[in-house]
């Protein structure tokens, strides 16, 4: 294998393109099945107790040390200027549109991700979605679409927590610790965030990157090698792509939020 | 053999002109066999002689690059989703390690497709699933998930699964490979009882001489991606073929090479110009 060869090069192209091809069409019966999914919500409601109530702890804690740390350096920056009263604002909104999304969606892809392309890439090592198959069950339908939305619910719920763990974080270090004006911490928050603009974009941020995230985990799971070095490979797979993909999109979401 | 000599008339599986490859490689070509009803038939040949091709091609796991797969007449090549899938309903297949679910009880494991199948009761659900169970032998395993239970064990669960809705074809991957003679004459018993009880066309990829011969009621050996031989055990024992010979005898020389295609002797060990060098 060479880059030099233009029939080398081309068949790695060709390849490539056979790959996205595959994971497009993937992803478009995973959408289309949302429907016989949520027919059957118990297996829906295991994988986001699986993906969701077991993230919770590294989320939730990670919410917290974010806040502290956002309080530190929020008062050290605003103080200068005499406007350590709007600390609450400049942690509320900072958690909201950027942190909460895009730190969860990176946590989720090490912590979630991971778990869900080991199993699905063990499954298929094992024959067991063969086995299936061979059943006259549909894998794609039993066992990728309710992990697929499983994530994708569970991710806004984990970045919500995170940025309300965050929020109390802030508080802490802030008005505890440090003795800013509780009232003003709460009441320029109120005043300052907006429910559509703030909140409701950081909510969309962290529904797309739940579907990046759980896409290229369960993608990866199910086109992994069945073998123990390519179910390696496609763990590590999933939380480089998912974590570039989250951060690229953050980058496109963002731009096109604050130009509409 | 050519493919328009007379085959079985009551065959349930029918394989006709098959050519099928991974990439590059070839592993069936011009194939044609057929699998008597309600028999129990073994294909047997060396290993990566693409018998657990067959069973694949006939499950629709894959497709035939030329060639008919025919099921009960129908031929699987050029079926939809929904069409495999329901022919499959007729189907079980046993893999080769069991391919048991490994987050799921034994009873979990057996009552998968029947709670994906049916809508019957839960109730109906524990009585059949604990009479297939009995069936193998593992009705006291119910509550044991796959990773407590021996590998001869999995199997016999896989088994119990892969009846749980009364198919009329069963396929069986290597169902001895890696078994104690105790387990593996529970096995070997097992499928007996179950085509003869239950009437099913067994399908049986195996390489295990002495168990399998004792077995079928049909071989077919399979060599270098044909049909080298079918009959019944006593008709392939008695084969002229030199690879049938072979295999049958389990001799080490023969057509079947004892080293893998490469560069000759004298070129790997670098004695350049050695007299009769050969590939």
């Amino acid at each position: 294998m060479s880059w030099w060869r233009p029939s080398d090069v081309g068949f790695a192209v060709r390849n490539r393109l056979v790959d996205i091809g595959a994971g497009a069409r993937l992803f478009m019966r995973l959408a289309v099945l949302l429907g016989a999914t949520l027919r059957r919500p118990a297996l829906v409601r295991d994988q986001v107790h699986f993906l969701g109530n077991h993230s919770l702890v590294i989320i939730a804690l990670s919410g917290l040390f974010v806040g502290f740390v956002l309080a530190l350096q929020g008062y050290n920056v605003l103080q200068l200027y005499g406007s350590e009263a709007s600390l609450g604002l400049v942690v509320t909104l900072s958690l909201v549109r950027e942190l909460g999304p895009v730190v969860t969606a990176l946590l989720f892809a090490g912590r979630a991700g991971t778990s869900l392309t080991a199993e699905i890439g063990l499954m298929r090592a094992g024959e067991q979605l063969s086995a299936m198959e061979m059943m006259a069950v549909d894998p794609v339908q039993r066992i990728l679409a309710p992990r697929f939305w499983g994530g994708v619910i569970a991710m806004p719920v984990l970045a919500a927590v995170f940025s309300a763990v965050g929020v109390a974080g802030g508080w802490l270090v802030g008005v505890v610790m440090i003795g800013v004006d509780g009232g003003a911490f709460w009441g320029q928050m109120q005043s300052g965030v907006d429910v559509f603009k703030d909140v409701g974009n950081g909510v969309l941020k962290s529904i797309v990157f739940g579907v990046a995230v759980t896409f290229t985990a369960v993608l990866q799971g199910y086109v992994a090698k069945p073998t123990p070095e390519g179910v390696s490979r496609a763990t590590t797979r999933t939380v480089v792509i998912a974590s570039l993909a989250v951060l690229a999109l953050d980058f496109i979401l963002t731009a096109l939020m604050f130009s509409l | 053999m050519s493919s328009n000599e007379a085959l079985i008339p009551d065959s349930f599986v029918e394989l006709r002109g098959v050519t099928f490859g991974y990439g590059a490689r070839p592993v069936l070509r011009d194939v044609s066999l057929s699998v008597p009803r309600g028999k129990v038939t073994a294909i047997m040949g060396a290993s990566g002689g693409g018998k657990t091709t067959v069973l694949r091609l006939i499950g629709g796991q894959q497709r035939a690059q030329q060639g008919q797969v025919l099921v009960d007449g129908k031929d699987v090549g050029p079926m939809t989703r929904a069409e495999l899938y329901a022919a499959r309903r007729r189907m079980g297949m046993l893999f080769q390690f069991g391919a048991l679910f490994t987050d799921m009880s034994v009873l979990d494991n057996v009552a998968f497709p029947l709670r994906e199948h049916t809508t019957l009761s839960e109730t109906l659900v524990r009585d059949i699933v604990l009479m297939k169970l009995h069936a193998v032998g593992l009705r006291g395993a119910r509550d044991l998930m796959p990773s407590q239970i021996s590998g001869g064990m999995a199997r016999r669960v896989a088994l119990a699964r892969a009846i749980a809705l009364d198919p009329e074809l069963i396929m069986y991957d290597e169902p001895f490979a890696g078994l104690d003679p105790i387990s593996l004459g529970i096995a070997a018993q097992l499928i007996r009882q179950l085509s003869d009880a239950m009437g099913l066309t067994t399908i049986l990829v195996s390489h295990n001489l002495q168990e399998t011969f004792a077995l079928a009621d049909h071989v077919i050996i399979l060599g270098a991606g044909n049909v080298a031989a079918q009959g019944t055990p006593g008709e392939v024992r008695t084969s002229t073929d030199p690879l049938v010979h072979q295999f049958v005898h389990a001799l080490p020389a023969g057509p079947v090479p004892f080293h893998h295609p490469g560069p000759s002797v004298e070129q790997d060990f670098g004695i350049v110009g050695a007299v009769g060098s050969r590939r």
